[in-house]
Formats: C-alpha cells, structure tokens, sequence
C-alpha cells in the first residue's frame, strides 16, 4: 500500500538522518543520565527510599528528555522548509504524522531501553521485567502521539522548541500518573489484574490521543 | 512564463497556491484542468516547486534526499534516474555527501534535481537563480530549456527584469496582488518594458 | 479573516442586560442561600460555607473549558472567526473561574485541615486545568499570523481537553491509593439542604459565567471592527491609478 510506504519511508529517513549525527539520541541519553544524577541528589535518595522514587524519576526523565527529542525532531523539518517538501508530494497528511510519531516513539525506546540498565543499578530495583516494558511502552505511545502534534505547534511559534513543554506537560500526566502508579504496583509485586485500572486508563489515553492527533494534524501542518 | 513585480506584491503567495501549500481566501484554482483544492493529491504528482528554501536534509546526502522523494512520489528508489538527474545538475560526484556540507550553489542545484525528479508537467520556481554561479546559471537554463521542449509549463519568479525577458515567453507583472500586465515577450524590448513596469508599479 | 459577521453595529445590548440582571440575582440569592439557608456543618463550622463557591467556580472553571474544545472544533470545520472568539474569551472567563476555585480550595483547605495545600482530587485537576488555560494564553500570544494562531488554538484546545477527564480518573484512582495522611477524604456530612445550595450556586455561577463570556465576546467583535477600520483607512488613499 502506497500509504504504508510513505510511512516506512518516512521512518526510515528520520532514522538514517539520525544515523549520520546520532545528535538526538545522544542529547537525549546525556541529558538523562543528568536527570537521574540530579534527581537522586536532590532527594537524597539512597536505600528504601531510592526504590520507592525510582519509577517517579524514572518517568519524570522520559517525559523531560522526550521534549528534548520531540522538538528536535520537528526542528529538522522545519530547518529547510522540508515540511513544505512533504506537503508538496502527494501524500496523506495523516501518513506525516504516522510516520513521525512512530520515529518519534522509536528514539524515544531506543534511549529507554538504554537508560533501564543504568536505572536499575543506580536505584537497585529489577525494572527490566517484560511487564514493566510493556508499561513504559504504553506510556511512550501515548507521550510521543500527542507531542509529536504539539510540537508540530509549538515550532511554528515565537518561543519554538521552549513552547513544547509547557504544551505537552500538562497534557501527559495522565500518561505520567498511570505510569508510574503501574511501574509501582509491579515492583511491590501485583500482577497484571490488580492494576487493571492503570493500564486501561493508558490504554484508553492512547487511543483517545492517537484520533484526536490523527483528526487535527492537517490543520496544524497546513498553511 | 515569467512573472515579475515588486517585493510584497504577492508573487511568492501565487505561487505557493499553486503549488498547493496555501489555500486562497476566495475562488478557485485549476491546475491541468485539476481543481487544487478536490484533487489535491492528483494534482500534486504533477506540479513541482522550487521555493526559496531548499527542501532538503542537511542530515542526508544527496543520493537519500532523492531516494526519500522518489517513495513520496510513488516512484522507483532504486531507479537509475536519481544518478542521472544528479548528474545532470552537477552533482554526480557528491551525491554521497551530506547535504549539510554543500553551499548554498549545489543545494540550490540539488534542489532543481528535487523539483523535477517527478516529471511535473507543470513547474513553478520562486526566485531560482538568486545565489547561483555562472556556470549554475547555465546549467538551470539549459534545463529549463529542455523540460520546456518536452512540454513542460514553466512559470518562475524574478526580481531581474532582464532575466524575465530572456527567460520567458511570456511576462507578467504582478503588483498588489493583481496581474496587470500580461504579454508575449517577443513584442518587447528591455527598455521600453522596463519603463512600462515602472509605470505600472508606482 | 476578520468578516463582516463580527462586525454588528453597537446596538443596546438586551441579551447581555438580561444575562446581567439574571446573574445579579442568581449570585444574590446563592449567597443568601450559603449563609442563611444552607446548615452550619457538623465538623467543619462556618468555614465549610466555601465549599459552594469552591465547588461551583469548578465546574464553571471545566464547563468553560468544554465550551473552549466545542468551539474549537466548529471553528475547524467553519473557519469563521466568530467561534475562535468564543473559543479565547471562554478561556479568559473560565481561567478566572479556575483560579477563584484553587484560592477558595486553598482558603478553606487552611482552618479545616492545617495546611494551604491538598491533593484532593478536584483541586488537583483544577490545577492542571489552571496550566492549560496558561499554556493556551502563552500559545495564542506566541504566534504571528493571526490566522495560525486561531487554528492553533483550536486545536490545543480540543487535545488539552480530552485530556482532562482522564487525568480527573487518574488523579481520583491515585487518591484512593494514597490518601492524603491530613485530610484522609472528604469527611463532610450532607443535607439536602446543601445539596439545594450547591445546585443553586452552580446556577448562580454558570450564568455569571455565561454574562462575562458575552461581554468578553463583544469585547474582541469590537476590537476586530476597530482593526477593520484601521486597515480600510491605510488602504484607502494609497489605491494606484492602474486599477481603479
């Protein structure tokens, strides 16, 4: 399907442009580990305490340096007016979207699954349990939906890539409190039917965003 | 075609329209008996744009801009055209290259080698030979030449008025967004055209 | 951008005397009903009383917002400027609302628990509700062309809001787990005769909601006339000879 191509092919040029620079991700994981330093400085967090707070600061790292990662994604269209060269060929909007929400969401896996080993020595907890995986991507598919739109926003305005936080932010907590509440019930050892709750909420936050970004993209992105 | 007029007048605007990238406030467009605005997508196969940006991934080299267009143009990416057309605009030799390390000359070339890899029956340049060389100069009108030959429609911008003249076969004067002047350029000599523009742009 | 549609002569106004003077009694008599109708509750005392105004402004304060997405989405399909000023003013108007909800949360939160700040679940959300209303003014303020900050703004407004009942649940659940050790839930006994004073405030504080936002909207169709007029006399006289 001509569609799906597109997409691929979208994927695959943000990918192979990373490649050449690894610029992002590595800004990314840089900045992470930084967060985790700084966090556990901050709190003084040691022992029970460290354990307690991991999946907090571990969330609050992935949203923080999925800003960085999102805004600079949409930079690299925006730089050259290559927004305009998509817009230009005969392609769905929607597979624009598609097609730099899922980069979006790879990058921003590709640095979680990097930061859970350091994460998990740091703060001497198992995160690197399939469940838990399962939940961090739940959550990463939700965050990087809804700021890839917004961030398709907030580099057309004034501010640019400082606008995005303050947009995104007080939209993800949902992402964030279910999340972290999830990561929380399996470190104590819930299984799966005891935190229903919080995995259909991400869930239903993911599909909710994902149709609401796939409706209202062609209006951010046109002119 | 060749359309000229003074900044603000609304060149840039007319074009983007037509290329699809801004929709206009009243009326309707029809490119090759296409209305833009039903049908877009067909529309757009067949119209190519060279703006004033380039389009192009500093973080690609040249060889995977082209690829890249050529998927979201339905075309082959393995194609031989890619080579060829980059051979063509002088940059066979560093196609393996970041864009990122080319001046404003080759990603402008490059940038041509974009507009036209889809075969557009219909081709609008915004400002094209801004910031060319000499020999870019030469390589851009011989080409517009040729796709001229093969039947394709060329409208482009200028602020040069000679470079109007010697470009097209028709002029047209654009000033506060109205055509107001429209003629054969065979009619016209630089001098009594350069006095008509002022008149008209006062 | 600016059509004719927004652009009405000042006529008096009767629609908005009417919502004024219906406001007016509303108000009065909900504070009558909160000071001398509603019972002095149990535990709390007098201070309670807030409640009705915290409660009321909070639902003011989504209600607003819900009107910001509906708007929204009407003025993507229509493109018409008159619902992207329902959309701006109703977030001017509903931003107030939410504020007075997270002062009179922190006011009554001081005497009936000891301390300014709860994480109960409808001051939570308030909250948030108060960063998106921010985030949406900073947003409309940050863009040039007026025409893409209207479409802008529209859309953030339709995401942010779908967003807020799922945090509303999220907050709520994650309450129920962790309940704050100080207040440890809402301990307040209810009477129906609270119950009538809480509806009546709503009332009292929709239409308030309902005055403000028509005057606000009048506001901005001013303002656009006035742009109109400005843009009319500077085009004017500078008309060239070619096309007249």
């Amino acid at each position: 399907m001509s569609f799906l191509r597109k997409v691929r092919a979208i994927i695959g040029k943000d990918i192979t442009a990373e490649l050449h620079t690894k610029e992002m991700v590595s800004a990314m994981l840089v900045f992470s580990a930084l967060a985790m330093l700084i966090f556990s400085f901050a709190l003084d967090l040691r022992g029970a305490m460290a354990e307690a707070a991991a999946p907090g600061v571990l969330w609050s790292t992935i949203a923080f340096a999925g800003t960085l990662g999102l805004s600079r994604s949409m930079a690299r269209e925006e730089q050259s007016g290559c927004i305009d060269g998509l817009l230009l060929a005969p392609t769905d909007r929607t597979a624009i979207f598609i097609g730099k929400a899922t980069g979006n969401l790879v990058f921003m896996t590709v640095v979680e699954i990097a930061l859970l080993p350091l994460f998990s020595v740091l703060f001497d907890v198992a995160l690197i349990r399939p469940r838990i995986l399962v939940v961090l991507l739940l959550g990463t598919v939700g965050y990087a939906a809804v700021g890839t739109l917004l961030a398709a926003i907030a580099v057309n305005t004034r501010a640019r890539e400082v606008m995005l936080p303050v947009l995104l932010l007080p939209l993800a907590i949902p992402v964030l409190i279910g999340a972290v509440q999830a990561t929380v019930g399996l470190l104590d050892g819930a299984d799966w039917g005891q935190l229903g709750g919080w995995i259909q909420l991400l869930v239903v936050y993911d599909l909710v965003i994902l149709a609401v970004s796939l409706l209202t993209f062609e209006y951010v992105v046109e002119s | 075609m060749a359309l000229v007029g003074p900044n603000g007048a609304g060149k840039t605007t007319l074009l983007r329209i037509l290329a699809t990238l801004s929709q206009p406030t009243s009326g309707a467009v029809q490119v090759g008996g296409l209305d833009l605005s039903s049908a877009g997508e067909e529309a757009r196969r067949r119209i190519g744009f060279l703006s004033h940006r380039t389009l192009l991934y500093d973080d690609l080299t040249a060889e995977q801009n082209l690829r890249f267009y050529s998927r979201m143009y339905d075309l082959d990416p393995a194609s031989p055209r890619v080579v060829a057309l980059l051979q063509r605009v002088g940059l066979g030799l560093r196609r393996s290259d970041l864009v990122r390390t080319f001046s404003r000359g080759m990603k402008q070339r490059l940038a041509v080698a974009r507009a036209v890899l889809h075969r557009p029956s219909l081709l609008l340049l915004d400002e094209p030979y801004t910031g060319l060389d000499p020999q870019a100069v030469d390589m851009l009108r011989d080409l517009l030449a040729e796709l001229a030959g093969d039947g394709c429609t060329i409208l482009l911008t200028t602020h040069r008025l000679a470079r109007a003249l010697s470009a097209g076969q028709r002029v047209m004067v654009l000033h506060h967004g109205s055509v107001v002047y429209d003629r054969p350029h065979r009619a016209l000599d630089e001098h009594s055209f350069l006095e008509t523009y002022r008149a008209l742009t006062v | 951008m600016i059509d004719e549609t927004t652009t009405r002569k000042p006529t008096q106004d009767l629609t908005g005397l009417l919502l004024a003077g219906a406001s007016s009694a509303f108000v009065i008599i909900a504070v009558g009903m909160v000071f001398l109708y509603a019972p002095r509750e149990l535990t709390m005392g007098n201070v309670q009383r807030i409640f009705y105004f915290h409660v009321a402004s909070a639902w003011v304060g989504f209600f607003g917002f819900f009107i910001t997405f509906l708007s929204g989405i009407v003025y993507l399909m229509t493109g018409r400027r008159s619902w992207d000023i329902v959309g701006l003013s109703s977030v001017e108007v509903g931003l107030t609302f939410i504020v007075m909800t997270v002062v009179t949360g922190a006011l009554w939160a001081k005497p009936a628990w000891g301390t300014y700040w709860t994480w109960e679940p409808r001051l939570t959300v308030s909250s948030v509700q108060l960063l998106i209303y921010v985030a949406y003014g900073m947003l409309r303020a940050s863009i040039e062309s007026p025409e893409r900050e209207a479409r802008f703004a529209a859309v953030y407004g339709i995401v942010a809001f779908v967003t807020v009942p799922l945090s509303w649940f999220a907050i709520r659940w994650w309450r129920t787990i962790h309940p704050d050790i100080l207040t440890g839930g809402e301990g307040m006994a209810v009477t129906p005769r609270m119950i009538q004073t809480l509806i009546v405030s709503i009332v009292a504080f929709t239409t308030l909601y309902a005055t403000l936002l028509r005057q606000r909207i009048r506001l901005e169709r001013a303002r656009d006339a006035l742009t109109r007029l400005k843009l009319r006399l500077e085009r004017g006289p500078l008309s060239g000879g070619s096309f007249t």
